[in-house]
């Protein structure tokens, strides 16, 4: 028998390989999960969208567009550094592994704080569902005639969606610290990788989510922008 | 003729088993060993059983008479709904995949643990996390919603408990979740050399499609109880019709899980029955293929006929037709399923071990859910049907008679080879007649009662049903002492109970080619096993087929 006596691998492994190619899997069937987890706030979304399809545009237009838009590229940057962070554990090369995850974690904490601005925004406009909601159009006329109560049910989706994403995002955050710290202990090296690599698939799996939610909830009908 | 005296005659109890490795309790509590974290889960569900049936015991107390003399309205709404809250999310879920499966799969197919541990471990204390909160429920008053958890009943109209039972089932629910992520893992990576796919016993199979749906699924119920967490403390409304919201959406949410969770609840103990049947009639399975991929099917359509819960909720005739037809076709498979095992039975050299009086009591009592099944998959019958007690005699027929049945055959079949003693096999066998007789008397007459138009969840009736009501709580009481006897003679066996040797049974199977208890890796670690024949190669032992 194969038995491995690098340490690397734990007792009940064959050996690396095996070992590598479970977690892996393992990931991809955590992440699976988490496409059905976003998939139900997904599902509400689209029926109440088909449902209310005026209202929809008219609160979507509600949403900061430049903050949403300045999230949108910051989270699209930190995918590339996290990229190169595991390009860079995978390579060995220690120094760029540190700043790759450094950047990556700054700009996560960008976006996290750029969305708690975009909340209190919100919050100051009494555009929080509850019992003490108001919609106040800045939008003119152009929207004239919706429901408002069809507009804090979008409001609804649009705190638990992105909430449930910002969560994601603070554990993602979470999970960086962990592993900066690992890394600062030379805890990586080329033959000892996979906890980065892991978490550059839990971190691209969050961004895709944003990339899926900001049109979904920014850019529904913003045709009234253009006519100045 | 192999007999298990024979086999038993040379047992000794092993010195070196995963049992007596070390004895602190930080040991159990911090093992990361999957048959260590099996034996935690069974003491915790049997735990919760014993709750989740003393609620029954209520609920069949109170409709001894038609009049509500036991229970107030309000209480009797709140023991209904514990009853399937624990039962659902803290037995039958767990019940087969978290014990014997979390306990077997590493062991069918030859390796040393699943392939996370620690994750493992981690699933059980959200399990346990999860138990908690449940009672937490029950010390701070109960939750009164029906365990569906229906909006409005569960939102706008709450007084009870919602947010603690929310939360119980979605801890519950992760846990169920990371122990399906696991079984997958570990089927597909940690397999032994020669232990193909198709050389797999049907338990692993079934366990797969059981995972399939761990995953897909629960995440989906567990978003959906998020938003009714917040809209119960924030007022967050997603299905609040006051702004716009829709109840309905609540359904289809809550199902879409819902109904392939109950296949979660019988597909694991499908898996049971292939390797108990072919145990005792020493026979291969008949069509192994079949039987395997009709797990994966049940799998996949089971995710397609949520529907069929929602036929009075409004939902579109056209929808209806097509849950309806689609609910047809999952019959297909298990149907495959139950005619495999009676065509493994024919000409088999059947023994009537207590493992094996289960399996039969399985075979009959799930026969009979999934056909009254059919009748309430069809739009126009259900109609009558709904929330009547027909429904509620189905659902135990295929929940009870189906699954526990099956989680009381493994666990008869297996206990030999995770605590090394054999049980009594006499009570045994009693106990598994008394739990066939005793469910059948409670439940054929729910049957009737429902057909005649009694609705399910009130604690009172008219008059003219008490007959059958009280034939239904003398069969619960018979089906209750079924349950006590194992739990006195399981217990007993492990200080008294004869060594079981390897293979008590004399039964194929990687699991059974190693000591009773295993060691902690399962296998000699210097001779781990290698596949060189398929599953179930029993040979009967006589001249000529057909002598007999």
């Amino acid at each position: 028998m194969a038995h491995a006596s690098d340490s690397l691998v734990a007792h009940h492994f064959e050996d690396i390989d095996q070992q590598n190619e479970s977690a892996v899997l393992g990931m991809w069937l955590f992440l699976a999960q988490e496409i059905l987890f976003f998939g139900g706030l997904f599902a509400a979304y689209f029926v109440y969208r088909v449902k209310y399809p005026d209202a929809w545009a008219a609160a979507s237009s509600e949403l900061d567009i430049y903050l949403g838009g300045f999230n949108t590229v910051v989270l699209l940057v930190s995918s590339f550094t996290m990229a190169v962070s595991v390009n860079a554990a995978q390579t060995g090369k220690q120094q760029r592994l540190m700043m790759g995850m450094l950047v990556t974690l700054a700009l996560g904490l960008t976006f996290v704080v750029v969305k708690f601005f975009e909340y209190k925004a919100k919050w100051d406009h009494g555009m929080i569902p509850g019992s003490g909601f108001v919609y106040h159009s800045t939008t003119g006329d152009y929207f004239a005639g919706v429901n408002p109560d069809q507009i804090q049910l979008f409001f609804c989706l649009y705190f638990v969606m992105t909430g449930m994403h910002a969560l994601h995002m603070i554990i993602g955050a979470g999970l960086l610290l962990w592993l900066l710290a690992l890394g600062y202990n030379g805890h990586f090296g080329p033959h000892r990788f996979m906890k980065v690599e892991l978490f550059g698939f839990y971190w691209h799996f969050v961004d895709i989510v944003w990339v899926f939610l900001f049109p979904m909830l920014y850019l529904i009908d913003r045709s009234w922008m253009l006519q100045g | 003729m192999h007999t298990i005296a024979e086999a038993q005659r040379s047992a000794v109890f092993p010195e070196v088993n995963y049992l007596s490795a070390r004895h602190t309790v930080a040991s159990w509590l911090f093992t990361v060993d999957h048959k260590r974290i099996a034996m935690l889960y069974l003491v915790t569900i049997s735990i919760m059983f014993a709750l989740g049936g003393s609620f029954a015991a209520l609920i069949r107390l109170e409709l001894l008479t038609p009049a509500g003399d036991l229970l107030d309205s309000d209480t009797y709404n709140k023991v209904f709904t514990l009853h399937g809250v624990i039962m659902i999310f803290f037995f039958l879920i767990p019940s087969v995949p978290a014990t014997i499966g979390n306990f077997l799969i590493p062991l069918m197919i030859g390796c040393k643990d699943l392939a996370f541990p620690r994750i493992n471990l981690l699933s059980y204390y959200l399990y346990l996390l999860g138990a908690t909160f449940a009672i937490i429920v029950l010390v701070r008053g109960g939750v009164d919603t029906g365990w569906t958890f229906y909006t409005p009943y569960s939102s706008t109209y709450a007084q009870t408990e919602v947010f603690y039972a929310t939360m119980a089932a979605f801890a519950a629910g992760f846990s169920s979740i990371l122990t399906g992520l696991n079984f997958i893992v570990t089927i597909h990576k940690m397999r032994a050399p020669g232990m193909s796919w198709f050389r797999m016993p049907l338990f692993v199979w079934a366990h797969y499609a059981t995972s399939l749906i761990q995953i897909l699924g629960t995440p989906v119920v567990a978003i959906t109880l998020v938003l009714l967490a917040t809209e119960r403390i924030w007022g967050v409304g997603i299905f609040n019709p006051n702004i716009g919201g829709d109840p309905v959406l609540f359904q289809h949410l809550f199902w879409f899980y819902s109904h392939p969770a109950v296949y979660v609840m019988i597909l694991p103990g499908m898996g049971v029955i292939s390797e108990v049947i072919t145990c005792f009639s020493r026979k291969r399975i008949f069509g192994y293929t079949f039987v395997a991929f009709s797990s994966l099917a049940i799998a996949v359509i089971g995710f397609l006929v949520w529907g069929h819960h929602m036929y009075v909720s409004g939902q579109s005739v056209f929808a209806g037709i097509v849950f309806s037809f689609i609910t047809f076709l999952v019959a297909v498979p298990s149907a495959i399923k139950v005619f495999n095992w009676t065509a493994t039975l024919y000409k088999g050299e059947i023994t009537f071990e207590a493992p094996m009086i289960y399996a039969f009591g399985f075979m009959g009592l799930f026969l009979v859910g999934g056909l009254t099944g059919i009748l309430l998959g069809s739009m126009g019958a259900d109609v009558h049907f709904h929330d009547t007690y027909f429904v509620v005699a189905h659902f135990h027929y295929v929940m009870v008679g189906g699954m526990v049945m099956a989680f009381m055959c493994g666990l008869h079949f297996w206990w030999p080879k995770m605590t090394g003693r054999m049980y009594n096999e006499t009570l045994g066998q009693i106990s598994g007649i008394l739990v066939f007789v005793g469910f059948n008397l409670t439940f054929m007459p729910q049957f009737l009662v429902g057909y005649l138009g009694m609705p399910r969840r009130y604690h009172v009736y008219s008059e003219e049903w008490q007959m059958l009501n009280v034939m239904s709580t003398l069969g619960a009481t018979i089906l209750g002492l079924g349950y006590i006897l194992p739990a006195i003679y399981f217990p007993w066996s492990l200080f008294k109970g004869a060594p079981a040797g390897d293979n008590p049974w004399d039964a194929k199977g990687l699991e059974w080619e190693t000591t009773s208890p295993p060691p902690t890796f399962n296998f000699d670690e210097e001779n781990m096993p290698v596949v060189t024949e398929e599953a179930y190669a029993y040979v009967i032992e006589r001249n000529t087929l057909g002598a007999r």
